[in-house]
């Protein structure tokens, strides 16, 4: 029996000479098509083997994170809440001086915030580009929650004189469309004057790039510290007999496997001005009682606890690569006449770089999103952007401004890692 | 086997539905969770025969924010601060009360009357009063000990570093009364550009002999490893360390930060009538009084304070440990919820610039 599944099927119809240019099953069709649909057949049964994984890593994943991510460009919290205002600027270019029908439209949007309860939405988006105005919105929402009397704009300037302002009326302008930039500006310490133009903000506001500045420097000198470190542990765990590689390896993994907040919380009671190794200083008269070190609580303290915490994500790809070098190459080199240094240098280090690369890619992009080391070691020298994303998140509020910060560190660790793919190569890389 | 697997499963799943008569109440965890499982949950379940599911979160306003905007609330009843409480109103994801409802003082004043002023909004029911005091190790300074706010700020006098929380929020009114406002002016001088600088310049002062905090119980931690001399913490905590272990700490009740905290019902809650009636319960005189019992928060309603008696030891007397007490209210500062809605934000960004800056 030759179906389209039956691979003699093609040859046995080859054999019987039907040639009008295309092969054919036995039952006639073009080899071809039949092909095609079987193969099909078998990526289909594949893609409903892999569909429950897909869905999960959709919904657990993608769909919340892109979710999270919109936020940083899509807020409504004004458009939303105050049509006909926002109707008005849309017919009414920028550098329109409130007319009356604006006013009436911002009364008449007040007082139906006010009543719907919406107007602490309202007043919270607008305070985020016009620190201040929030209170203006819901002490105005409380007084106009009957209704505002004509002439409007008399009587809102009667509550409060600040409707006057023309950074207010600007930035109601910048609301009124749901899509923004504001809340990436904001990140990269900029903002818009009144005329609408960027500017950066006063410098005693400025945080945020000197914050990302100090994350990547920080992610890469931890990275550098774990190789430092990490490198002659890989190498005596893979070339040492198993028997003692294995003691070594536990000491490795048993602070890997330990959480990481007993992790931190041991470097605080080891790095402290009354902590042991201050005290063991001072009891050795290296130093005295009154000039204790100052090791924790700064910048200081979160490199030594961070750089200790990612040391194993170096040390494990380092020595998974390293079990498999074979020690021949190295003797070879030697024998060959190199210096121990050059056969080092040239034979050995060469093969390790897959490792090295996985090692620091994993090392790097753990410590650009490290959050609550920092938070409890880094004291104020310490904080990394990842702390101003917590801040946003629990503290104002303000998850547009978290998203913001949140999608500029994800797009740089993803220009990293492209130009790591052009630099090395992402094939080179070995996981473990 | 199989059939009675099936039937347990059958049969358990007809048990919880049964028992629907039950409320989720998210709460702050630790040692105010306990407080509020003994003075409020264990009699509201005797009562009622309503179930308490207690939710532990570091700040419940994140939660309630995120079940809002998610659209699935599952919470009943969130324990807010009160700043979180009246902006989360404004933003209607609450429901709103009618305080007359509320159950009158043992005196039979008025529910409003009976609580403490800005402690009941148009969604929001006072449960605590709590605030943020300065401890100190009192080993440490032997010649005499610090009383003030200036002191904190005088490190010369009183050696040894000072723990201080990484916000703007409890920290500028204490640089401004050490520099000499009085507690009555402190949100007026705070509102102007020159005193917010005035704010920062005192912090500058004693920045670099400042270690900074931000949970509650790291303060108490610095404090007992002798890391500060003396620091900023929630007077809980404070109480907790001093009574509780008897650890050799005083507190400075001067420029006290009262904060009040809130129950409240998102609008989408799975159990409102189980809520309310919770939050009703939970917030008569006697139970606000009987947390006292367990933890040094002062109760938000007045006729409370005569009823709060012994700390659970039998033996400490809490009225002089209460935030509230006389003493300890005659330089406090109240917290401005308006004012913080307001400028978080702001002062927050001009906070974090300036930790960074060296």
């Amino acid at each position: 029996m030759a179906n389209a599944l039956d691979p003699h099927a093609a040859i046995a119809t080859v054999a019987t000479g039907e040639t009008d240019g295309t092969l054919r099953t036995a039952d006639g069709k073009p080899l071809a098509r039949a092909l095609a649909r079987s193969q099909t057949r078998a990526r289909r049964r594949a893609f409903l083997l892999v569909l429950p994984l897909l869905a999960f890593i959709m919904l657990t994943f993608v769909v919340p994170i892109g979710q999270m991510l919109q936020r940083s460009f899509y807020n409504d919290g004004f458009s939303a809440h105050m049509p006909q205002l926002s109707q008005w600027f849309a017919d009414h270019p920028r550098g329109t001086d409130p007319d009356d029908a604006a006013w009436a439209a911002l009364a008449a949007d007040l007082s139906a915030a006010a009543e719907a309860r919406t107007i602490g939405i309202v007043g919270t988006r607008i305070n985020y580009d016009v620190p201040g105005t929030r209170s203006l919105f819901t002490s105005t929402g409380r007084k106009a929650r009957g209704g505002i009397e004509p002439p409007y704009r008399e009587a809102l300037l009667e509550m409060n004189d600040d409707w006057a302002s023309p950074r207010l009326w600007s930035a109601m302008r910048e609301a009124s469309t749901p899509l923004t930039t504001n809340f990436y500006l904001a990140s990269l310490d900029r903002t818009r004057n009144d005329a609408g133009e960027i500017v950066q903000v006063q410098e005693r506001q400025r945080v945020y790039v000197m914050l990302f500045m100090r994350t990547f420097w920080l992610s890469l000198l931890i990275t550098a510290l774990t190789f430092i470190l990490g490198f002659p542990i890989a190498h005596l765990l893979a070339t040492l007999p198993m028997r003692r590689s294995n003691l070594l390896m536990i000491l490795v993994l048993l602070p890997f496997w330990t959480s990481l907040l007993v992790r931190t919380t041991s470097w605080m009671v080891l790095l402290q001005q009354q902590g042991v190794i201050n005290d063991i200083l001072v009891w050795l008269g290296l130093i005295g009682n009154g000039q204790r070190l100052q090791m924790i609580y700064n910048q200081t303290g979160t490199i030594i606890a961070m750089t200790h915490i990612l040391l194993p994500f170096m040390i494990l790809p380092l020595y998974s690569v390293m079990r498999t070098i074979n020690p021949s190459y190295v003797r070879a080199a030697r024998s060959l006449g190199a210096t121990s240094w050059t056969a080092f240098r040239r034979v050995y280090f060469p093969q390790t770089l897959p490792g090295l690369g996985a090692g620091a890619l994993l090392v790097f992009i753990l410590a650009v999103g490290y959050y609550i080391t920092p938070a409890l070691v880094g004291g104020s020298s310490g904080q990394l952007i990842s702390n101003m994303i917590a801040m946003h998140m629990t503290d104002t509020l303000n998850w547009s401004m978290a998203a913001a910060l949140a999608s500029l560190l994800l797009a740089a660790v993803l220009i990293l890692y492209w130009l790591y793919d052009r630099l090395v190569g992402i094939d080179n890389l070995k996981l473990g | 086997m199989k059939r009675l697997l099936v039937l347990s499963t059958a049969l358990t799943c007809f048990a919880v539905a049964a028992s629907a008569q039950e409320v989720n109440v998210v709460s702050w965890g630790g040692a105010y969770e306990k407080s509020q499982v003994e003075a409020y949950n264990k009699p509201f379940t005797e009562e009622t025969g309503i179930t308490v599911n207690m939710i532990a979160a570091d700040d419940p306003a994140t939660p309630l924010k995120a079940q809002v905007e998610a659209g699935n609330v599952t919470g009943d009843v969130f324990d807010l601060a009160m700043a979180d409480a009246i902006r989360l109103c404004d933003e209607g994801a609450l429901m709103e009360f009618d305080p007359a409802t509320l159950n009158p003082g043992a005196d039979g004043s008025p529910a409003e009357e009976d609580f403490v002023d800005g402690s009941v909004t148009d969604c929001a029911v006072g449960n605590i009063v709590w605030g943020t005091a300065i401890g100190f190790d009192t080993t440490k300074f032997p010649d005499g000990a610090p009383a003030t706010a200036a002191d904190f700020f005088d490190v010369q006098k009183f050696p040894g570093k000072r723990g201080l929380p990484k916000s703007p929020k409890r920290t500028l009114y204490l640089a401004l009364i050490a520099d000499g406002v009085p507690a009555a002016d402190v949100y007026d001088v705070l509102s102007t550009p020159e005193g917010v600088d005035r704010a920062f310049a005192k912090l500058d002062t004693i920045k670099n002999d400042v270690v900074w905090w931000e949970a509650g119980a790291q303060p108490m931690q610095l404090l007992a490893d002798g890391e500060v001399s003396m620091t900023t913490a929630y007077n809980g905590r404070l109480f907790d360390a001093m009574v509780g272990e008897g650890k050799p700490f005083g507190v400075i009740w001067d420029a006290q930060y009262l904060e009040i905290n809130a129950f409240v019902i998102p609008k989408d809650a799975p159990h409102p009538e189980e809520a309310l009636k919770y939050v009703n319960f939970a917030t008569d005189t006697q139970r606000l009084a009987d947390q006292a019992k367990y933890i040094a928060y002062g109760p938000a309603r007045v006729s409370s304070a005569g009823l709060v008696g012994l700390y659970q030891d039998g033996k400490t007397e809490m009225a002089p440990h209460m935030p509230t007490s006389e003493d300890a209210m005659k330089t406090a500062v109240i917290d401005d919820p308006e004012f913080w809605a307001d400028r978080d934000a702001e002062l927050s960004e001009r906070f974090n610039s300036w930790l960074a800056g060296n």
